[in-house]
């Protein structure tokens, strides 16, 4: 499992190349853990936290874990990346800054779009909001930096 | 902050409450101190809840939820019983990357609240807070929406 680091980062580029972004999730152990997939369409890179009742963190509702809502927008924030930019090495996040603005229910499929806002030669801005049942009434949104070089 | 403890939750049914909600528990996470106001919180280090698999760092998203946990602990600790708490925002700046196989502390103060919302910070650290792996601040809304000890039972 212990490779040298130019290794996961080359197999993840090979992925990309390849179209096979689905894959790319799989190389990274927390996201099976909390069931994040990765799809691409005609709008680009989705990003997917399937329902999983080990997920919950507010059982009155109930809704997904504040901490796991965060942790998917970082991720689709990375993989956004991966699929939009150039880049010679993995991108490393700086800071997240979340906004919660809706419940997000236990029992749905959440899903995420990243939207690059600034793409530096040192550091990348990104945008990413998720939703379940409706795009336009989005249960989460963060900005994130990543460090690119 | 109020210090008339009748009028506020219990801290020993804050921390059982908070330990037994499903993902806290998926993931491991402990109150290691919960006192009026502030709390520190545990992650203990495990190979599926790692973000690299070269590296063996944990994912961000860990540091994340163990200081939504601790900063909702803290709000909790100092809300009148029957208020609920909810998440309005947050941010973690990553200072330092985390060290593969260390287990990770999260502590959290609310440092100011006002009848509608709970103002904490806090921090991640393995050994010693002077050598933080993250920052954390956020707000909690306090009101009858969201997640609330009482509702437990």
């Amino acid at each position: 499992m212990h490779n040298s680091e130019t290794s996961l980062f080359e197999k993840i580029m090979k992925l990309k190349a390849a179209g096979e972004f689905p894959a790319i999730s799989d190389l990274i152990p927390y996201s099976a853990f909390v069931g994040f997939e990765l799809d691409s369409d005609e709008q680009g890179l989705l990003t997917i936290l399937r329902a999983k009742p080990s997920n919950i963190g507010n059982t009155t509702i109930p809704a997904v874990h504040g901490g796991v809502v965060g942790a998917m927008l970082e991720h689709a924030g990375v993989m956004h990346i991966i699929h939009e930019c150039d880049i010679a090495r993995f991108p490393k996040i700086i800071n997240i800054s979340v906004d919660y603005l809706r419940p997000c229910i236990g029992n749905q499929d959440t899903f995420a779009r990243g939207y690059l806002i600034k793409q530096g030669r040192s550091v990348s801005n990104v945008r990413v909001e998720a939703w379940q049942s409706d795009p336009q009434r989005p249960v989460a949104a963060a900005h994130a930096h990543f460090m690119m070089g | 902050m109020s210090i008339d403890e009748n009028t506020l939750y219990p801290l020993n049914g804050i921390r059982s409450i908070l330990e037994k909600l499903p993902h806290v528990e998926a993931l491991g996470i402990t109150a290691i101190e919960l006192n009026r106001g502030s709390c520190l919180f545990q992650v203990e280090y495990a190979p599926h809840l790692v973000g690299n698999l070269e590296t063996g760092v944990l994912h961000g998203g860990v540091i994340t939820t163990l200081m939504d946990s601790a900063g909702g602990a803290a709000a909790f600790s100092v809300v009148p019983v029957g208020a609920s708490i909810a998440t309005l925002d947050l941010r973690i700046d990553y200072l330092k990357p985390a060290e593969p196989g260390k287990s990770i502390l999260g502590y959290a103060e609310c440092y100011r609240q006002t009848r509608h919302v709970a103002f904490v910070k806090g921090h991640a650290y393995h050994d010693s807070p002077n050598d933080p792996i993250a920052h954390f601040v956020a707000s909690f809304m306090v009101g009858s929406v969201g997640f609330a000890p009482d509702a437990q039972q």
